[in-house]
């Protein structure tokens, strides 16, 4: 106990935290005094020593990882829980979405999806000009960022091609936000060339929006349709995922005595450990922690029928490299071509066991594969089946030696292709590079140009500058030789802890 | 004609720095320039078998034949010691690529290209080679949509021109100095055709870039950017100007004498174009 106070007490008196940071801190301690749900030993094993990992989401699953809201549902009909009309005008319908925003939980607390917006906003825009639209959203924009600061919440856009999108994509390159994400969703058929023209554009400014092929998107989800939350996660519409769980194939590699083992028994066994990790969670979920009572399922702006469980796995190319070893071949993840099938491989043998091994309370009764990208604790594990950074060959090289797995990854899959600066003269290279990933097979384009401020970590935006700022406050700490009254003075507003953070990422304090 | 080939220094699959969009670049062996200011001046000259370079290679990869020399690809890593051994700015590691071995990657690569760019060396020498190409390219219903650039330093007559144009889409031309006898100083050759051609290019619509090495204390003064700003005037005004900043990468050491071109030097000449009324004007993304 004396442990949990002291840890307690330290949250309260860090300074480097504001008073809702360390709200959220306090209450995930607090979640973490009671009783795990019950596991079977084997699991609970597997879980202890990380080979499995439940994303460090809480003893007591209260709330779905992540919600994705039918916001149609309050602009139709408003909400008689909230008491709130039927907006007319689009203030009325942007003042109901800031407000719905506040009642949608996540692992974070904050909202993970602010929907679709152009879709959502389109129909009260008849009669609005063009630079009224441009002021509202500028404004609507700089509210989320400043409210909701966190850089897992996104907003989707696309695929057609209309003003709201083109507004939107104007003002994100202009005022440069962690927050929120944005994707656009493009399709060739109808998204057309001009607007994946002024994503490349933006991209080459600010490093967003991230790009993802509606078309094997959309065939992989229902009528009611999907979104793309937090980082590059794609889940059905008015639904979401229970929990996110993930496998740290590093790990199991390591547990195998040969490629042939790890095939045979090893991967096998550490799945079904993870089936098991993900049923517990999402049997408390749905049987003990009543959310499925919530106003939201109510009046119809979710669906407890349509939350999957999102399967993730990591830590691929350390997977490889280590089975590589234990079969004497040289050849690496990423560079090598047996190497690269071996990769495929693995992701092929998850698929087909996600695919096989039913799981009660989930949409479809299966889950889904994800390819999860990381945790800010983690070391030496590769997000997903990334090629570990600092070692990535071209973008082009590198898209061909990752396509073959994006097939797998229903719920989501991410690279992050590096590209120079010297981009910003050239933007269209971007538009080329993702249509030639997308005819490569790849569900999400994703770029970071080297030298910008603003840069997607593992997959969720920060600003370096922010970064440089918060590790210096960091150096100083730790010194603790000379924290006078001068040191304490610099520990002003200016060195917190960045605003906008991905909260995500750290799922506990320390963490 | 697919048969015919090119020596080529490098080819790449991947690149953003040479036209629009990302383009398959293919280098083609020797330039009729001689800059001092070559950030790659090993593409200048042309191998006369004199085999200096073998004893440089420490992996074995070069040896002679027939009194030739004999590249080993699989052997060679990279570590370029040939090229500094080399008396003649010449590359031993260059290959000989048919048309239909550069259509081969190009359609291997396609969902990722916006064009085929040739550059060099000066790629105008092997003026049937591109031709070729850039006919093939255009044949090629795998290959349908792709544009085709050539990177040149402008040192070819009108006749050469004619046989170019009808199958190229764009060309990046460089403008080493307005000055003649500085051309001469800087390049080995005056500057009569390369200002002939750009005018020509400008005129046929495909001139898609002009380019222009600002050299500290020699291509960046008053009477350089007056005559680039009138240059660019006489050519309508519109045509895309590129600055490009001398740096030491590379270069040989008469030019590492020179001081590398700064960023807010490059800032000062570009504000100059723009005053004078010129819109399109780029400036360097990366400073090496």
């Amino acid at each position: 106990m004396q442990d949990n106070l002291r840890k307690l007490r330290s949250i309260v008196n860090d300074a480097t935290l504001n008073p809702a940071q360390k709200a959220r801190y306090l209450s995930l301690e607090a979640e973490n005094l009671l009783p795990y749900p019950s596991l079977d030993a084997e699991t609970r094993q597997a879980l202890d020593e990380r080979v499995i990992c439940d994303m460090y989401e809480g003893h007591a699953p209260h709330k779905p990882r992540y919600v994705l809201p039918d916001y149609g549902v309050v602009l139709q009909q408003g909400s008689e829980y909230l008491e709130l009309p039927v907006p007319a005008t689009l203030d009325e319908a942007i003042n109901t979405l800031m407000i719905a925003y506040h009642h949608v939980p996540s692992v974070t607390g904050m909202p993970v999806y602010i929907g679709q917006l152009d879709e959502l906003l389109l129909p009260f825009c008849a009669g609005v000009s063009d630079d009224e639209l441009y002021d509202k959203i500028r404004l609507f924009w700089r509210y989320l960022d400043r409210t909701l600061p966190d850089a897992f919440m996104h907003a989707n856009i696309g695929p057609s091609d209309n003003r709201v999108a083109r507004t939107i994509l104007r003002v994100d390159a202009e005022l440069r936000q962690i927050a929120p994400n944005l994707t656009l969703l493009y399709d060739p058929q109808t998204s057309g060339d001009e607007i994946l023209a002024m994503a490349g554009r933006n991209i080459a400014e600010c490093c967003k929006p991230h790009i993802a092929n509606h078309v094997v998107h959309a065939d992989a989800f229902d009528e009611r349709g999907y979104g793309i939350v937090s980082c590059y996660n794609v889940l059905p519409l008015a639904g979401g995922a229970s929990t996110l769980t993930r496998v740290n194939l590093k790990e199991v590699a390591r547990r195998a005595g040969s490629e042939a083992e790890f095939f045979a028994t090893t991967l096998p066994h550490f799945l079904e450990l993870n089936f098991r990790l993900t049923q517990a969670r999402i049997d408390y979920l749905f049987d003990e922690s009543g959310f499925f009572d919530s106003f939201l399922v109510q009046e119809g702006w979710i669906d407890k029928n349509r939350f999957t469980a999102m399967f993730g796995v990591f830590a691929m190319a350390e997977a490889v490299n280590v089975l590589q070893d234990k079969e004497g071949r040289e050849g690496r993840y990423g560079f090598d071509e047996t190497a690269n099938a071996l990769g495929h491989r693995i992701s092929a043998a998850i698929a087909d066991a996600v695919r096989e091994r039913p799981l009660d309370k989930v949409w479809r009764g299966r889950a889904l594969l994800h390819s999860q990208a990381g945790l800010s604790d983690d070391s030496e594990a590769t997000p997903g089946v990334r090629i570990p950074y600092g070692t990535e060959p071209d973008p082009v090289t590198h898209v061909q030696a990752l396509a073959p797995h994006h097939q797998y990854y229903e719920a989501g899959i991410s690279e992050i292709l590096t590209v120079d600066e010297s981009v910003t003269n050239n933007p269209e290279a971007l538009v080329q590079l993702c249509k030639g990933a997308f005819a490569s097979g790849f569900r999400e384009f994703t770029v970071n140009v080297a030298s910008n401020d603003l840069v997607r970590v593992t997959g969720y935006m920060v600003r370096l500058s922010d970064i440089r700022k918060f590790r210096e406050k960091q150096g100083s700490r730790t010194n603790t030789t000379v924290l006078g009254a001068e040191a304490a003075e610099q520990t002003g507003i200016l060195d917190r802890k960045p605003r906008v953070v991905g909260n995500e990422l750290y799922p506990g304090y320390g963490q | 004609m697919n048969s015919i080939r090119a020596t080529v220094s490098k080819v790449l699959t991947y690149s953003i720095v040479d036209g629009p969009g990302n383009r398959l670049v293919v280098f083609l062996q020797g330039c009729n320039f001689d800059c001092s200011a070559c950030h790659n001046p090993h593409t200048i000259g042309e191998c006369n078998h004199c085999g200096d370079c073998i004893p440089a290679c420490h992996a074995d990869a070069l040896s002679l034949v027939d009194g030739r020399i004999a590249f080993d690809a699989a052997a060679c890593d990279q570590c370029d010691d040939c090229l500094d051994a080399c008396p003649i700015d010449a590359n031993p590691m260059v290959r000989d690529y048919t048309v239909e071995e550069i259509l081969a990657l190009a359609r291997e690569h396609r969902p990722f290209l916006s064009g085929v760019t040739v550059s060099g060396g000066e790629p105008t020498r092997q003026l049937k080679f591109v031709v070729a190409l850039f006919e093939a390219i255009k044949a090629d219903e795998a290959l349908h949509g792709l544009d085709c650039f050539i990177d040149s330093n402008g040192n070819l007559g009108a006749s050469g021109w004619e046989h170019l144009l009808p199958v190229t889409d764009g060309v990046m031309l460089d403008i080493k100095s307005f000055d003649n006898a500085l051309h001469r100083e800087l390049t080995g050759k005056g500057n009569v055709k390369s200002l002939q051609s750009a005018r020509l290019l400008n005129e046929a619509g495909k001139l898609y870039e002009l380019r222009f090495l600002l050299v500290p204390g020699q291509t960046d003064g008053d009477a350089e950017m007056d005559r680039l700003i009138d240059f660019v005037r006489t050519l309508g005004g519109e045509v895309r100007v590129r600055l490009n900043a001398f740096q030491h990468h590379g270069v040989r050491p008469k030019a590492l004498e020179w001081e590398p071109m700064s960023k807010a030097g490059v800032g000062r000449a570009a504000a100059r174009l723009r005053d004078a009324g010129i819109r399109n004007v780029v400036e360097p993304a990366v400073y090496v």
